[in-house]
């Protein structure tokens, strides 16, 4: 046995051997790398601890080049790492770093060789550790070697004390109440002269200043300090991501900052703390005019510069600007153009975000013009990032900036037709939204959908079917618009429709069934052959569909009259037409194309023959077979022509519940029977059962049930399924049972009652706050029909909850608790170090006696009476900001008097708070 | 702060991982697939930035391996390509004109540098000379251990050990 482990040890692999064993291995990499696992297994057990450190090199090696899993040997590692020697330490160390996680088990072993690490007197053991700390750190961990690494905070090394520092971040965050112990020291680190601790602290704050800025506010004087002072690039950066977190926080604090952070933006040659700055002041500074000229122009700089990196970062600059000035950006529109064509994809995606920024009601036209030809050149993962975003902007707060929906609907008809276009899903849900939401757009938009439907071309590319599906949907649902529902009916009906999917060949069938309907009901319904039916099927115009049965002379023929004239005759090759395209289908293999095809066969069937025989011998044949056609043309007719509105998310959630009805109970009893799983079905349910099973618990389901009244399970089913696929159903009385207390979307005059006084008020605010958006426009914008909550969603103002999470409150605790003791002086801060507080005090002075060379008139007099001074400014402010919202309100007020008044008593328990704030402005 | 730093040869193969922020085996070899799709498909004179997953990639080119960095999306990049260049640098000094093969053969030296240079992915030491003198310490260290145990004597030692055992 002790010779095995002897030749072991000396005939074992290197590292170094396995490596270039992989290289040159004849029997393939996996068959090698599963022997030397195997080598590896059998190694690790080893006595030896050299032959058991080599190994797990090894192991490393192949876990993290070769991902292969390493969770066995995570106690071997341990054992490795109680080695005295150094070198078996670094390789254990390297190990736990690479593998550990916080559900290994043995984790809970390694507390106590941290410890000893974390304490010994050889710095790099101590290194190391701090290391492995950083990456394995759990709570456990974390509260255990609290104290240790407290220790090493101060430590007289400079190499253990920088690690120390950088660890403590990782401390916090998982241990938040360390906090309360080593913040004061990892403070006074701030004071460190050495670059390295500084560049450590000012790293570790910028990462914590990023998760709650506001608790780090009190050391803000630090901070300045290091700004101005700094030497090292590296360290100004972090400080000035600190600021940008910072100075939106605090006005006054901002004031003091822009100034050197502009100085900073002229001197420095460092194009990376160049970008910085201008990265700081226009995120948080973009109320400084000057500053943010400046930046600006250096972003111009940026962006013609001929290195690909600074163009990248200028124009990504330049996109975060857009959001509050949006004259820089089409002050450089230009560059910003000519970066469309850059050969750099992620250049040429950043530049069209800021197009898309560009983008308003005015330009929309233009610019999706220049986009849409651009797209044209392009290759195809750019085209369809261009159409996307165009598609997304349009549609953004249902189509809020669109004004001429003509426009944008031939727009649509365009992008589909480019030959990259992938983006046929989303056409295909804007051409249907809007044919439901803008009425006066239809007869554009079948327009569009006829030109697409019968060019036989399209239905060759597979992107495009969906887009074909709609155009399908949109003229057989308002085919009343089309000039030739005849043509239509071909393109609808021509022999390449068998390339589409049956899916969408069924929503083919569906609408080739309503143009029927439709030529079948102007030709013998209102054609008037029959006496007494003219007056209640009499044409529709668009605009008075719901009055139906109404004066029907007033309608407006010329608006939509067919232009080709459907005479019995065309009727004829009509019919022969649909049965010649559709007979073959009657065979097809999926149930929904076959069931739509025999059902306008079916139809077909039964029309034919009055057909046929009024074709022949004209309107003095068989009167009673003639009624019984048309009365059943008339009744089909009347069921297609009931409109389709937009259906809101929460429609369901509207219905009623009614009296008597509990829905627990049901449920419950619901949930016994399903828990009864080998329940023989068949007895109880009907063939719905088992598909109901799965959603018995789901809310709508139950409540459309009771709806119907007849609570079974079968109904229920198909009213979910007609929820669903509601735009392919035949509009029945049924499907207004569910959407019954919801109000038709297309009538407008219902549509205010509907929104409650909530959305109401979002909708006010929304208006004042675009005040005169649409001065004057030759065409008015049609009504686009919103629904309630579920299109406002997307306008709402969501307000970031702050998060109050337990790291930050134990910092605010430390740095406010201590200010409450002494509010007004700014060497509370921390009261421990009386050194902190004097250099403090210097450094107000000394930024005091800065402000007297500025030449600020009145500041030697602020200076002598300070604390006053402070008071009375705070007044002034005060004062100034209300004077300000008073006047912004009178300027809004002649509008929204009720709103006014609930602003006021919104807006002042929130202005008081961050003027009596407890952050001493150490500042001013 | 850094989340991972990747060493990715032109050909896809993976030369030094080094993860800051969890993730978990299958994750790592996902991400590592993901980016060098996403990398090593660029052009040269392309930008050296690309987003991904809401995060950003700072990559650059030496030679035939891509140094990758991944970085949060307000940090500053060109700060990351110095860290980068940094990094070769340093790694240029130790091995004395640095190439893959020194990588591949001594691929936990890389490693034992990186951590000198960044600890919880922060920049650490922006001194080139104190990086050397570091790693040269710790080497000297590990040395001296490795000379004791692969000495002969030590050998014969070890085995009469065991065998008296």
């Amino acid at each position: 046995m002790s010779g095995q482990s002897l030749m072991d040890s000396l005939f074992q692999r290197t590292l170094e051997d396995l490596i270039k064993g992989l290289r040159q291995q004849l029997i393939g990499e996996q068959a090698f790398i599963s022997k030397a696992l195997e080598e590896i297994r059998k190694e690790i057990k080893s006595t030896d601890l050299s032959t058991k450190s080599t190994a797990l090199l090894k192991l490393c090696y192949l876990s993290n080049l070769h991902f292969h899993d390493m969770s066995f040997a995570a106690f071997h590692a341990l054992e490795v790492l109680s080695s005295p020697r150094f070198s078996h330490k670094k390789i254990a160390y390297h190990a736990i770093s690479l593998s550990f996680h916080d559900s290994t088990p043995v984790l809970l072993l390694i507390t106590n060789h941290l410890r000893k690490d974390l304490t010994s007197t050889n710095e790099f053991e101590v290194s190391l550790s701090l290391q492995c700390l950083s990456r394995i750190a759990n709570v456990d961990l974390a509260r255990d070697l609290t104290p240790e690494v407290f220790t090493l905070l101060s430590s007289n090394k400079l190499y253990v004390r920088k690690r120390a520092v950088a660890v403590v971040l990782r401390v916090f965050e998982k241990y938040p109440d360390s906090v309360r112990v080593c913040f004061k020291r990892l403070v006074e680190n701030l004071e460190n002269y050495d670059p390295q601790i500084l560049s450590a602290v000012v790293g570790v704050f910028s990462e914590l200043a990023c998760k709650d800025p506001r608790s780090y506010l009190p050391l803000a004087p630090e901070f300045y300090k290091i700004l101005v002072d700094s030497k090292s690039n590296w360290i100004s950066i972090k400080v000035l991501k600190i600021f940008a977190k910072l100075a939106p926080l605090e006005p006054r604090l901002a004031n003091r900052v822009v100034e050197p952070i502009c100085d900073l933006m002229r001197k420095t040659g460092a194009k990376s703390l160049l970008f910085e700055c201008v990265r700081t002041v226009v995120t948080s500074f973009s109320e400084y005019e000057s500053a943010v000229r400046l930046a600006v122009g250096k972003i111009r700089e940026f962006m013609v510069d001929e290195d690909p990196n600074l163009k990248y970062l200028g124009l990504h600059a330049l996109s975060i600007v857009a959001s509050k000035h949006l004259w820089v950006v089409s002050e450089n529109k230009e560059v910003v153009i000519k970066s469309l064509s850059d050969p750099d994809p992620n250049i040429k995606i950043e530049s069209l975000r800021l197009v898309m920024a560009m983008v308003s009601e005015h330009n929309v036209a233009e610019i999706s013009k220049v986009l849409v030809n651009y797209a044209l050149k392009s290759d195809p993962l750019f085209c369809n990032e261009i159409l996307g975003s165009i598609l997304s902007t349009c549609s953004r707060n249902v189509y809020e900036i669109i004004v001429d929906f003509d426009w944008y609907v031939s727009l649509l008809g365009e992008m589909s037709r480019i030959p990259h276009c992938q983006m046929g899903e989303e056409i295909e849900n804007q051409l249907v939204d809007i044919g439901l939401r803008v009425k006066d757009v239809r007869l554009e938009l079948v327009r569009v959908a006829r030109d697409l439907l019968i060019d036989p071309a399209l239905l060759g590319n597979s992107f495009l079917h969906r887009v074909l599906s709609a155009a399908a949907w949109v003229s057989g649902e308002y085919v009343e618009f089309s000039r030739n529902p005849l043509e239509l009916m071909e393109a609808l009906l021509q022999p390449r429709t068998s390339l589409l999917p049956p899916s969408i060949m069924a929503i083919y069938i569906q609408s080739a069934f309503k143009v029927l309907v439709f030529c079948l009901h102007t030709c013998f319904v209102r054609g008037g052959s029959t006496a007494g039916v003219s007056a209640s099927a009499s044409y529709e115009s668009f605009d008075d569909l719901s009055v139906e049965n109404g004066a029907g002379s007033t309608v407006a023929h010329g608006q939509t009259c067919t232009s080709a004239p459907i005479t019995n005759e065309s009727i004829v090759n009509l019919l022969k037409l649909v049965e010649l395209a559709l007979s073959p289908l009657l065979g097809s293999h999926d149930v929904e194309v076959q069931e739509r095809a025999r059902n306008l066969l079916g139809f077909v069937d039964l029309i034919k023959l009055e057909a046929l025989n009024s074709s022949g011998q004209e309107e003095n044949d068989s009167e009673q077979k003639g009624v019984e056609a048309t009365k059943i043309i008339r009744l089909v007719h009347d069921a297609f022509s009931k409109e389709l509105g937009p259906v809101s998310l929460s429609a369901q959630g509207k219905v009623p519940v009614p009296d008597g009805l509990t829905l627990n109970e049901n449920l419950g009893d619901l949930e016994t029977i399903c828990s009864d799983i080998e329940l023989p079905s068949s007895n109880t349910f009907s063939f719905g059962y088992p598909s109901e099973e799965k959603d018995v618990s789901s809310f709508s389901n139950l409540q459309i049930k009771e709806d119907s009244g007849q609570s079974n399970e079968s109904t229920s089913l198909l009213a979910e399924h007609r929820k669903r696929h509601g735009l392919y159903y035949l509009p029945s009385g049924k499907s207004e049972v569910i959407s019954n207390d919801y109000p038709p979307a297309n009538d407008p005059a219902l549509q205010g009652d509907n929104n409650d006084t909530a959305s109401d008020l979002v909708k006010l605010t929304a208006e004042s706050l675009v005040p005169k958006r649409k001065p004057n426009h030759s065409k008015p914008r049609p009504v686009v029909v919103k629904l309630d909550e579920a299109d406002e969603k997307p306008v709402a103002v969501k307000h970031p909850e702050s998060r109050d999470d337990s790291l930050s409150g134990a910092v605010r605790d430390i740095l406010f608790g201590s200010e409450d003791i002494l509010p007004t002086s700014s060497r509370s801060n921390l009261p421990s170090s009386n050194r902190k507080g004097k250099e403090k005090q210097h450094m107000i002075t000394q930024v005091e006696s800065k402000e007297n060379v500025v030449g600020d008139g009145n500041s030697s007099s602020r200076r002598k009476d300070h604390s006053h001074g402070k008071e009375r400014r705070h007044r002034k402010k005060n004062a100034e900001e209300r004077n300000e919202t008073d006047r912004k309100e009178k300027e809004s007020s002649s509008n929204h008097p009720r709103r006014q008044k609930s602003r006021q008593r919104a807006e002042e328990p929130l202005k008081v708070p961050p003027q009596t704030s407890v952050i001493p402005d150490f500042l001013l | 702060m850094i989340h991972f730093v990747l060493l990715i040869s032109r050909q896809g193969k993976v030369r030094l991982t080094k993860w800051y922020s969890p993730y978990s085996q299958k994750e790592r070899t996902k991400v590592i697939r993901e980016l060098s799709g996403l990398i090593l498909t660029r052009g040269p004179k392309l930008c050296n930035f690309v987003e991904w997953r809401g995060l950003r990639v700072v990559y650059k080119r030496y030679a035939s391996l891509y140094f990758c960095m991944c970085i949060d999306e307000d940090d500053n990049e060109l700060e990351i390509l110095e860290i980068i260049h940094h990094y070769v640098e340093v790694l240029d000094r130790y091995f004395g004109s640095v190439c893959e093969l020194d990588l591949i053969y001594n691929f936990h030296k890389a490693y034992f540098i990186l951590d000198e240079l960044l600890i919880a992915g922060e920049l650490q030491e922006p001194s080139k000379r104190t990086v050397a003198r570091l790693v040269a310490a710790q080497d000297s260290l590990v040395e001296t251990a490795k000379e004791q145990t692969s000495s002969i004597t030590n050998i014969i030692a070890q085995a009469a050990n065991t065998a008296s055992l």
